[in-house]
């Protein structure tokens, strides 16, 4: 059945935007940002710590009999715009929803422990798969051979962090293993913000957790693809307030900058296609957290239109600020590096849109 | 009784009292006026009720299932989302009573007198002029009014002037102060033997537009709206309404300018490419993200709450049916360099999405230039919606008359 998408902001999600812009206005300003990845631990656990349990928001997408929070994808959206909004440096898209989305259609007891304690908060889940693979697209699998798990895996998002990784394994089965048991590397990543790393497994203890894995991986990336959208908004919407801002406290020629019809009118295209991405997004959340039949399109477009959206306006962030957007000090480096590790992540728009062509039944010759 | 059951209540007796099976087109819809059921939003004796706008909906429905005529509001759209609102918050009394029911019914025509040859984009650069009647008119009522006006110029884009009995009219009535001073909004009799229309063909081929040209019309000062001077300010309510007009419906996915194209690439694999589908693609998810947009805005009207998106729909529309029917004409390739018809035409309805691909592709062209071109709009949004600077003016203080022409 097909409903008429909800793509508004109810009174509650406005009221938990606003408790996670405080908390991230207080606790995660750019420069606290630009300190700590420069650092050796880029992860704010901390912060991670308030959001996640404190205030119960790595539950969101977890029923309550399973200890969640028994919210949905829409609230779960809000979140994620205003932690792309501040780059926040916290496993949430990765754990409250992909690892999290991958425990939930496992379905038996290991699982349903796990998800206990990712909805909680104290356990971190990273689902062991590269962060490029889109929704339905193939990606690498580990050996499993009695009980133990052999093999290495790369550019898993934020398994520095993961107290948990989610494996899938040769067999088509999904293990759990605890992060102690595997080696896992930091790599130099492009966004610094969430840290990419190599997994490597030699005779890692492995707990079943289903025998589909597919299935499993599959819903995760549907459901991570569709809510970065949202953090892929946050990230847009960021870079043109700020852009904004500055050109209109920026003078030279004696005017200030925003006064230029070239700028003004680059500026009012970029509020057009974010106003776009924010009702593509909203679709998306709302499509997941209904379960709608049009829930893979949804995704697919909003996916689709959201990374050249985001790269677009941290592009021009970066160009309208001119020299001082190429400095190390200002942050909207943080942005340009979010938006394009978020326009490869769960599948670049190009594939997204390889998928509508079989979806929208638009075929290629 | 709820607002909605009276309403209901209202239409079932208007349907009782003049079956639409047994009553002519015109008696009902003069009937239905005055019952207060033509917009009811209007006040009570000029075809409303005082009603929320929202309820429209309800009577609508019930006389369409009952089969009742409509006033075909596609032909007489300009009266209605543009006279109709101006007359209503400028008019006298004696004018609402005397325009809104037949406007309303269709009997008359309005069309717009706005646009000149020398002034787009900055209307308020208008140089029609209207100047006091000397002579005074013969009838002794209009002496009382404060006599008349005569009207010389020349009007541009005039859709409908061939079939208006009534225009809305801007003119100049005083060249000595600031252009957006000096206007007068007028009520302009089509019928006036000074009034010649010209249809304007178009790149299309056909003729949707007139020029008008205005040679001694008289206007009597009884159809002046508003006060002397004051013409631009009653021509934003005009301007506004024709915004507000825009949009407002629920659109079904592919139910714009991509769903030919999309049924062309369907039905036609002989046609397809790898460069061309990968454009289609590309065009399908912005259409359908413009779709969702107008949607989101319409659930934000809906709850009472307008969003600034309005500002930018007309602009994204507009880039993506240039966009889409410039795709379509590719897409068909030899097919793509005929054309269905060039004979000069004057449609009554105008289609964006009808005829063939040629035709879509070359009306498209207006759809960035006319309501208000996107380069406008863009300043619109940079200025209105993200508070940037002003464009610097130069135009603004000085007489109409000494600005550079």
């Amino acid at each position: 059945m097909t409903t008429q998408p909800d793509l508004l902001y109810s009174e509650e999600e406005e009221a938990l935007r606003r408790a996670v812009r405080d908390l991230l206005t207080d606790h995660c300003d750019p420069a606290g940002v630009i300190a700590r990845i420069a650092s050796n631990a880029p992860h704010d656990r901390s912060l991670w710590k308030t959001l996640a349990q404190s205030m119960g928001l790595a539950g969101l997408l977890v029923p309550e009999s399973l200890g969640g929070q028994g919210a949905s994808h829409r609230e779960a959206a809000v979140v994620l715009e205003e932690l792309g909004r501040a780059v926040a440096p916290v496993p949430y898209l990765t754990s409250a929803v992909v690892a999290t989305e991958a425990l939930l259609a496992c379905g038996g007891d290991e699982a349903a422990g796990l998800l206990a304690e990712l909805a909680s908060g104290r356990t971190v889940g990273a689902l062991a798969v590269g962060l490029a693979v889109r929704p339905g697209g193939a990606y690498r699998v580990v050996r499993h051979e009695e009980g133990s798990l052999y093999g290495e895996l790369t550019t898993v998002a934020d398994a520095a962090v993961a107290d948990v990784l989610l494996v899938p394994a040769r067999d088509g089965g999904l293990y759990a293993v605890d992060a102690d048991a595997a080696t896992i590397i930091p790599q130099v990543s492009l966004d610094l913000t969430r840290p990419l790393a190599t997994v490597t497994f030699d005779g890692a203890a492995g707990r079943l957790l289903t025998d589909d894995a597919q299935t499993s991986v599959r819903r995760a990336l549907c459901g991570g693809a569709g809510l970065l959208t949202a953090e892929q908004l946050g990230v847009a919407e960021w870079c043109l307030t700020q852009t904004v801002r500055h050109l209109k406290e920026r003078r030279q020629f004696n005017r200030p900058l925003g006064g230029f019809q070239a700028l003004k009118h680059r500026l009012a295209e970029l509020w057009l296609e974010v106003a776009g991405l924010r009702a593509a997004a909203r679709n998306a959340a709302d499509a997941l957290a209904t379960g709608s039949e049009d829930m893979d399109i949804a995704v697919a477009v909003a996916q689709a239109y959201a990374a050249p959206v985001a790269v677009h306006a941290a592009e021009e962030a970066v160009q309208l600020h001119g020299g001082v957007g190429m400095t190390w000090e200002h942050p909207v480096h943080l942005y340009l590096k979010r938006a394009k590790a978020d326009s490869i992540a769960y599948g670049t728009a190009g594939s997204h849109r390889a998928t509508l062509a079989e979806l929208a039944d638009l075929r290629a010759p | 009784m709820t607002e909605a059951t009276e309403l209901l209540v209202r239409t079932r007796k208007l349907l009782a009292a003049h079956p639409p099976a047994g009553t002519g087109r015109l008696d009902f819809l003069r009937a239905r006026f005055d019952a207060g059921l033509a917009w009811v939003h209007y006040p009570e004796g000029l075809g409303g009720l005082g009603a929320p706008r929202s309820l429209q909906a309800v009577v609508d429905a019930e006389l369409e299932a009952a089969g009742a005529p409509d006033n075909d509001p596609r032909r007489i759209g300009i009266g209605l989302g543009m006279a109709a609102p101006t007359i209503l918050r400028f008019g006298t009394e004696e004018q609402k009573r005397r325009y809104l029911k037949p406007l309303w019914t269709g009997e008359e025509v309005w069309c717009q007198l706005f646009s000149e040859p020398g002034a787009g984009s900055d209307l308020a650069a208008l140089g029609t002029r209207a100047v006091r009647d000397e002579q005074g008119p013969s009838r002794s009522s209009e002496a009382e009014t404060g006599g008349g006006w005569v009207v010389n110029g020349q009007k541009v884009w005039t859709s409908s002037a061939h079939l208006a009995r009534w225009a809305i009219l801007i003119a100049r009535t005083d060249p000595d102060v600031p252009k957006h001073q000096g206007i007068t909004y007028f009520i302009c009799d089509m019928t006036d033997l000074g009034v010649e229309v010209r249809s304007l063909r178009q790149i299309t081929g056909e003729a949707e537009f007139n020029e008008v040209f205005l040679t001694d019309v008289r206007i009597p000062d009884s159809c002046r709206l508003g006060e002397v001077g004051d013409g631009w300010r009653v021509a934003q309510t005009t301007l506004m309404n024709e915004r507000v007009s825009i949009g407002g419906m629920r659109v079904p996915r592919e139910g714009g300018m991509i769903g030919p194209v999309a049924k062309t690439w369907r039905e036609r694999p002989d046609l397809r490419t790898h460069d061309l589908h990968q454009r289609l693609l590309e065009l399908w998810v912005q259409a359908e993200v413009v779709r969702l947009t107008g949607e989101r805005l319409r659930q934000q009207l809906v709850a009472g709450q307008p969003g600034p998106e309005g500002s930018g729909m007309k602009l994204a529309f507009a880039r993506l049916n240039q966009e889409i029917s410039g795709l379509e004409v590719e897409i068909l390739g030899s097919e793509g360099l005929l054309y269905d018809d060039w004979t000069m035409r004057r449609p009554e309805l105008v289609d964006f999405t009808g005829r063939e691909a040629g035709y879509r592709y070359l009306r498209a062209k207006g759809n960035s230039i006319e309501g208000g071109t996107s380069e406008v709009l863009l300043n619109i949004v940079a200025e209105r919606v993200l508070g940037l600077p002003a464009e610097p003016r130069t135009d603004k203080d000085i007489p109409w008359k000494d600005l550079a022409r």
